[in-house]
C-alpha cells in the first residue's frame, strides 16, 4: 500500500464521518421541527376532513383558516393574550425596577455588610419555587388578591439570577469612570442612569426577554391563583381548551390555539436569537 | 460613608421587599406549616406540632405512586438527554457548514410553551375513535397493535412522557454542551494528531474530561429539573394526574393545596420538604461523587 491509497482511504473515512454526522443531525433536526410541523399542519385541516383521516395525513391540499376563526370566537382566547401580554409587561418592567438598583448597589456603592449580604441573596437561588408556593397561594389568599392582576404578578417579580447576572456585568465598567463623574459632581442616581444603564444595554436587554419568555409560558402560579376565565393567561387558556373547549373533538381547532401561543415567543426568538442563547447559557433555567 | 450605607440599603430596600416576602418569609412559613398538625384552612386553626403530616404523606398511597413515577422519569431522562445531547453537540462542533442554523432550530423548543407543545404530542400518540393517531400509524408498518399512549398501559404512558421530557430538556443540554466543546483548547487535538490517536481515543482522552465539569453541570441540573416534572405532565395526561395514574410529587404538592382534592396546605408542606430533602442530597451524593472522576 502506498502512500496515495493510504491518503484516498483517509479521505474517504474523512467523508463518509462528515455525510454520518450530517445525516444524525439532520434526524435530530426533523425530530425538533416535526411537531412543529404537526401543529400547523393540523391547524389548516377543516374539522370534517381531520376527522374523517383514519390514517393521518402528512400535508394537506385544501387549507383553511376556519379553525383560527373558531379557535378566536368559540373561546376567549384574544383575552387570555391580552391578559398574557399584560401579565408579562408589568411583571419584566417591575422586575426591572428592583433588579437594577440592587445590582448597582451590590456592584457599586460601598456599605458595611455588602459581601454577607450579597452571599446571602445567591443562597436564595437554591430555593426551589415549589416550596415557597404554598406559602404565597395563602399569603395572596388572605389579602384577597385571588383573581386579580396584583395577585398574579407580585409573586413573580423578584428573581436573584438577574440581580447576580446584571451585577457581574455592572461590576465590569471601570471605576475611572465612577471616579471621573463623582469629580464632576455627579450624583450616584444619574450615573446609574446615564452610564452604568446605557453601558449594560445587552445585558438588559436579555434579562428582558428571559423574563418575558418566562412569563409566557408560566403555568402552575397563574392556575393556582385565578379560576375565573376572566384572568386567565394562555397557558391555563391551553389546558382549558384542552379539559373543555372545542367540544374536545375538535383537534383542529385547538391545534389553531396552540399556534396562535407558540407564534409570538417563535418571533421574539427568530429576532433576538443569539442575545436568548447567550443569555440562557450564561445559566439560565427553563422558567 | 454613614450617608452611603444609607443610600445603598435604600437601592436594596426593593429587591429585599419582595424576596423577603415571597421567598424568605415562605421558606420558614412552609417549614412550620408541615409541623402543625390538623391545620384547617377555613378557621386557620391546628391542634398540635409534629411529625404527623410526614407520616402521612409518606403513607400516602397516591404519594408513593407520585414518587414511583418521579424516580422513573428521573432515571429514565437524565441518562438518555445527557447521552444524546452529548452525541449531537459533538457532530454539532465538528461541521462548520449550516452549524448555525441546525442549532437555532435545536434551541426551539425552549422558547415555546411546554403546555402548547404537549398538546401537539398528545395529538401524536393518542388512540381516538376517529384515527389511531400517527404514532400508532408508524408502528403498524412493523406490525405493532395500536396503543393508547395516553389512556393505555402505564409503560406506554411513561413512555410518551420520558420522549417528551427528552425533547423538551434537548435545547438547553444541547447548548450548553456545544459551548463548552468550543472552549476546548485546539492544542491538545493538534498534539494528539501530531501522534496519530484514533478518533475515539482523543474523545476518552481529552474531549470528556476537559469538558467533565460542564457534563456534571446538566447532570445535576438535570436531575434537579426532573425531579420538579409537571406542567409537561398536566399537557399530557390533564390535570387529573392521580386519576392517570401518571402523578408527580410536584403534581402532589399542588393537588393537596388545590383543586378537588386540596386545601391541606400542611400535606402539601410536607410533601414539599420531602421533595427538597430528595433534590438536596441527591446533589450532595452528585458532588461527592463528582469529586473522584471530574477533572478541572
Amino acid at each position: 500500500m502506498d502512500y496515495e491509497t493510504l491518503k484516498k482511504n483517509a479521505r474517504h473515512r474523512r467523508r463518509a464521518g462528515k455525510a454520518l454526522t450530517y445525516c444524525l443531525l439532520t434526524v435530530w433536526a426533523l425530530v425538533v421541527l416535526f411537531p412543529f410541523y404537526w401543529m400547523v399542519l393540523t391547524s389548516v385541516k377543516s374539522y370534517g376532513a381531520y376527522n374523517s383521516e383514519w390514517i393521518p395525513q402528512l400535508y394537506t391540499l385544501e387549507p383553511t383558516l376556519e379553525n383560527y376563526v373558531q379557535a378566536f370566537t368559540t373561546v376567549p382566547l384574544a383575552g387570555y393574550f391580552i391578559n398574557t401580554v399584560i401579565f408579562a409587561l408589568a411583571t419584566t418592567a417591575l422586575m426591572l425596577l428592583v433588579t437594577i438598583p440592587a445590582a448597582f448597589a451590590f456592584a457599586r456603592l460601598q456599605f458595611r455588610g455588602r459581601d454577607v449580604v450579597f452571599t446571602l441573596f445567591l443562597s436564595l437561588m437554591m430555593i426551589p419555587s415549589e416550596l415557597v408556593v404554598i406559602t404565597n397561594y395563602v399569603t395572596i389568599t388572605d389579602l384577597d388578591l385571588r383573581n386579580s392582576f396584583p395577585g398574579l404578578i407580585l409573586p413573580s417579580v423578584a428573581s436573584v439570577f438577574y440581580i447576580y447576572l446584571l451585577k457581574e456585568n455592572f461590576a465590569q465598567i471601570p471605576d475611572e469612570l465612577y471616579y471621573a463623574a463623582k469629580v464632576d459632581g455627579t450624583s450616584d442616581l444619574k450615573y446609574l442612569l446615564k452610564v452604568m444603564i446605557p453601558i449594560c444595554k445587552p445585558t438588559i436587554i436579555t434579562i428582558t426577554i428571559l423574563k418575558i419568555i418566562e412569563c409566557w409560558n408560566s403555568y402552575v402560579w397563574p392556575r393556582l391563583i385565578t379560576d375565573d376565565q376572566a384572568y386567565y393567561l394562555v397557558s391555563n387558556g391551553i389546558q382549558e381548551i384542552r379539559e373543555n373547549g372545542f367540544g374536545r373533538e375538535n383537534t383542529p381547532a385547538m391545534m389553531a390555539a396552540v399556534v396562535a401561543v407558540c407564534l409570538p415567543l417563535v418571533i421574539l426568538f427568530l429576532i433576538f436569537r443569539r442575545k436568548i442563547m447567550a443569555g440562557v447559557a450564561r445559566g439560565g433555567v427553563k422558567g | 460613608m454613614e450617608q452611603n450605607n444609607r443610600k445603598a440599603w435604600l437601592y436594596l430596600l426593593p429587591a429585599m421587599l419582595f424576596l423577603g416576602v415571597f421567598l424568605v418569609y415562605p421558606l420558614i412559613d412552609v417549614c412550620v406549616y408541615s409541623l402543625e398538625e390538623g391545620y384547617n384552612f377555613a378557621s386557620q386553626t391546628y391542634w398540635g406540632l409534629g411529625l404527623y403530616n410526614y407520616a402521612y404523606v409518606l403513607r400516602d398511597p397516591y404519594f408513593l405512586q407520585a414518587l414511583k413515577n418521579t424516580f422513573i422519569l428521573v432515571i429514565i431522562t437524565v441518562p438518555v438527554s445527557t447521552g444524546l445531547a452529548l452525541l449531537i453537540s459533538l457532530g454539532l462542533s465538528s461541521i462548520r457548514r449550516l452549524q448555525e442554523l441546525y442549532q437555532t432550530i435545536y434551541f426551539l423548543p425552549y422558547v415555546t410553551n411546554t403546555l402548547a407543545v404537549g398538546l401537539v404530542f398528545m395529538i401524536l400518540f393518542k388512540q381516538t375513535p376517529y384515527t389511531d393517531g400517527l404514532v400508532n400509524q408508524v408502528l403498524s408498518w412493523f406490525g405493532a397493535g395500536p396503543i393508547d399512549f395516553i389512556d393505555g398501559p402505564y409503560w406506554a404512558k411513561m413512555l410518551v412522557l420520558c420522549v417528551y421530557t427528552v425533547w423538551v430538556v434537548m435545547p438547553f443540554k444541547i447548548l450548553i454542551l456545544t459551548g463548552a466543546l468550543a472552549s476546548v483548547d485546539r492544542t491538545y487535538y493538534n498534539a494528539a494528531k501530531v501522534d496519530g490517536t484514533p478518533g475515539w481515543r482523543i474523545f476518552t482522552r481529552i474531549t470528556l474530561p476537559m469538558i467533565s465539569p460542564t457534563v456534571f453541570y446538566l447532570v445535576i441540573t438535570g436531575f434537579i429539573g426532573a425531579f420538579k416534572a409537571y406542567s409537561d405532565v398536566v399537557a399530557l395526561f390533564g390535570t387529573d394526574l392521580n386519576a392517570a395514574g401518571m402523578n408527580t410529587i410536584v403534581g402532589y404538592i399542588y393537588d393537596m393545596l388545590y383543586g378537588t382534592s386540596g386545601g391541606y396546605p400542611s400535606y402539601a408542606s410536607a410533601a414539599a420538604i420531602v421533595l427538597f430533602a430528595i433534590v438536596l442530597t441527591i446533589t450532595c451524593v452528585n458532588l461527592l461523587v463528582s469529586k473522584k472522576h471530574v477533572h478541572y
